[in-house]
């Protein structure tokens, strides 16, 4: 009962991460570019969040779409000033230009709120839910409802709304989404907005989580990169499992082997997966 | 046998070396001991983006995880010394065997499986965190404890157990530099060179004229990553003191390929230059920002110089400057 119980709560903290490595995947999938400032960018969302409840008190759950939003605009601004002219360029300058903006993140981070660890105050952070012997925390279920929701809401956008189904076909073919009229430009940066928002509100959910720190960016990069990963470059649903296989293999690790070694476990994970299925288990070859 | 093949410089290039030769032996000793410590700082970044620029630059396999070679260069001369008072002059090529076996086997596997670009970079970023991980619970080496080089107040430098002071560590990274920059224009301008850059440009037409290319690319990596090595071993008896997080971090590792990029990814001279640019910048910035106690106000501007570089000379600063002064290379 006791596995059963840090099985669930890996899987419930695994669909948070899901949520964030899915803004990574959607980018990668439709642009063709490696976000390296992605856990950069939900550190700054992270800290928003923080910002908002200090000062106003609302619950961290109700301030996502506002984060989401502003998140979205972040993201296409810097797809449409910044990284749009490098989307055909070698991947190294793409990636010291990710570089650049993920340093000047921290670095802002770092000026504004100092290196010290900070957490909002919930007043349920310590209840939970009880079915059985299963013993829930309410966090945890709170944010993985949350990380469905999103999941959910980005789903049903490429699936029926014309922008969603624009975006698919520039994904698809780059070069007949061009001829048959659509701005390509405009789509590219709409896509990395939603990648922006995606990891936005994984950063709200995060943060009933765990404390944030400037520092912690880099970890979340590497953690979304073995997400999607595992699951698969550029596909959806592969996220979602990508994440919650990282998920319950950290709590499990952590707790049968020792918590320092959980992150090796996962990337031991990555390379298997990579030498024997590179294109992830839910990816197409 | 100056003039056989085209492996001859321009004589302003070869002046210019020359010149450049010249200035760096004599700088110890003019500068004062601050200038020397920098001087050690740029050459070691130098090296390491030349030994680097082979697997990425030559070869055209972006390689995100060189931390590794430099952490089991580092780790091997070192503990080899601590623990067995052997001299780094036998530790060090062992140090560069582990890790050439390390960089084939990594590349082997990925090429076999052809595993490429983007996933080939973040395959080798799994492969150094994984390693730092292992490392930090490796006991025989202090695990996170770290492993600590005896320290001893000589009154002469000790070359033959590396031990002495930075001006001794200066003139070997100098020599060693100026040596990869030899290897570098000698192999490009061989056989082996032309398959690497033809691999680099384009790899199925490289292999439909009949080169093995998957053989040349472990080459380059194991090539690459003993040289790395090799520096790492310097590093640790340099800094006398070895932790796996930094020893093997994602942040060294992105060190090491930020200079020949911002130098100039596949050319000879790019990372000597961009190491210069780079480490003068970062400690232009600590003693500009230093009266101002505001943390993280260096590492802003740190970022917005790498920003306005890659928006400026993407494909680097020295491919610019050549053109301006009249100099030219091999290579890219």
């Amino acid at each position: 009962m006791l596995y059963l119980n840090i099985i669930i709560a890996g899987l419930l903290t695994g669909l948070v991460y899901g949520l964030m490595a899915l803004g990574l995947s959607v980018i990668f999938g439709v642009i063709r570019v490696v976000n390296f400032a992605h856990g950069e960018m939900m550190v700054m969302a992270m800290y928003a969040v923080y910002l908002a409840n200090t000062f106003t008190g609302i619950d961290p759950l109700l301030l996502l779409p506002l984060v989401a939003l502003a998140l979205f605009g972040f993201g296409y601004a810097l797809q449409r000033l910044l990284i749009n002219r490098y989307i055909t360029r070698p991947e190294h300058e793409q990636f010291l230009l990710l570089l650049a903006v993920a340093t000047i993140i921290t670095a802002s981070l770092l000026m504004g709120f100092g290196p010290d660890a900070r957490n909002v105050q919930l007043g349920y952070a310590y209840d939970s839910f009880q079915i059985g012997a299963l013993l829930l925390d309410k966090v945890r279920v709170f944010a993985a409802a949350g990380a469905a929701a999103g999941t959910a809401a980005l789903w049903a956008f490429f699936r029926f709304t014309r922008t969603g189904k624009a975006i698919r076909a520039c994904a698809d073919n780059h070069f007949a989404a061009q001829v048959v009229g659509l701005d390509v430009k405009r789509l590219y940066a709409v896509t990395f907005g939603l990648g922006a928002a995606c990891v936005g509100a994984a950063g709200c959910l995060m943060l009933l989580l765990v404390d944030v720190q400037p520092y912690i960016s880099t970890d979340y990069t590497l953690l979304a990169f073995i997400i999607v990963i595992l699951g698969g470059l550029g596909s959806m649903p592969g996220a979602l499992l990508g994440g919650v296989i990282v998920g319950v293999s950290e709590a499990v690790s952590g707790f049968v082997i020792e918590p320092s070694f959980k992150s090796a476990f996962s990337f031991g994970l990555l390379i298997l997966v990579l030498l024997v299925r590179p294109q992830g288990l839910l990816g197409r070859a | 046998m100056r003039g056989a093949g085209p492996v001859a410089l321009s004589p302003r290039t070869a002046l210019a070396l020359a010149g450049f030769v010249a200035i760096m032996v004599v700088l110890p000793f003019i500068a004062n001991d601050y200038i020397v410590s920098v001087l050690v700082v740029v050459l070691f970044s130098a090296y390491f983006g030349q030994s680097w620029n082979i697997i990425t630059g030559f070869t055209g396999q972006l390689s995100l995880g060189h931390a590794l070679y430099v952490g089991l260069g580092a780790y091997t001369s070192a503990a080899l010394f601590v623990h067995f008072d052997l001299s780094p002059w036998l530790g060090m090529p062992a140090g560069m065997a582990v890790a050439a076996i390390a960089g084939s086997l990594i590349a082997a596997l990925s090429f076999r499986f052809r595993v490429g670009g983007v996933y080939f970079a973040l395959l080798t970023i799994a492969f150094s965190e994984f390693v730092r991980i292992l490392f930090d619970h490796f006991k025989w080496v202090g695990a996170t404890e770290g492993l600590f080089l005896p320290v001893a107040n000589l009154a002469h430098d000790d070359p033959l157990h590396l031990r002495g002071s930075p001006t001794m560590f200066y003139y070997f990274l100098l020599a060693l530099t100026l040596g990869v920059l030899g290897l570098s224009h000698l192999l490009l301008n061989r056989r082996v060179g032309y398959y690497w850059q033809a691999i680099r440009e384009d790899e199925e037409a490289a292999q439909a004229l009949g080169i093995d290319v998957f053989r040349c690319k472990v080459m380059a990596m194991a090539l690459s990553a003993a040289l790395t090595a090799l520096g790492g071993g310097f590093l640790a008896f340099y800094d006398n003191n070895l932790y796996p997080d930094t020893a093997f971090s994602l942040g060294r590792s992105i060190e090491i390929i930020t200079a020949p990029i911002i130098g100039g990814l596949g050319t000879l001279f790019g990372p000597i230059l961009g190491a210069f640019l780079l480490t003068s910048l970062g400690e232009t910035m600590t003693n500009l920002t230093s009266g101002w106690e505001i943390a993280g106000l260096k590492q802003w501007f740190y970022g917005a110089a790498l920003l306005l570089i890659v928006a400026l000379l993407p494909s680097g600063i020295w491919p610019w400057l050549r053109r301006v002064i009249g100099l030219e290379e091999s290579g890219r």
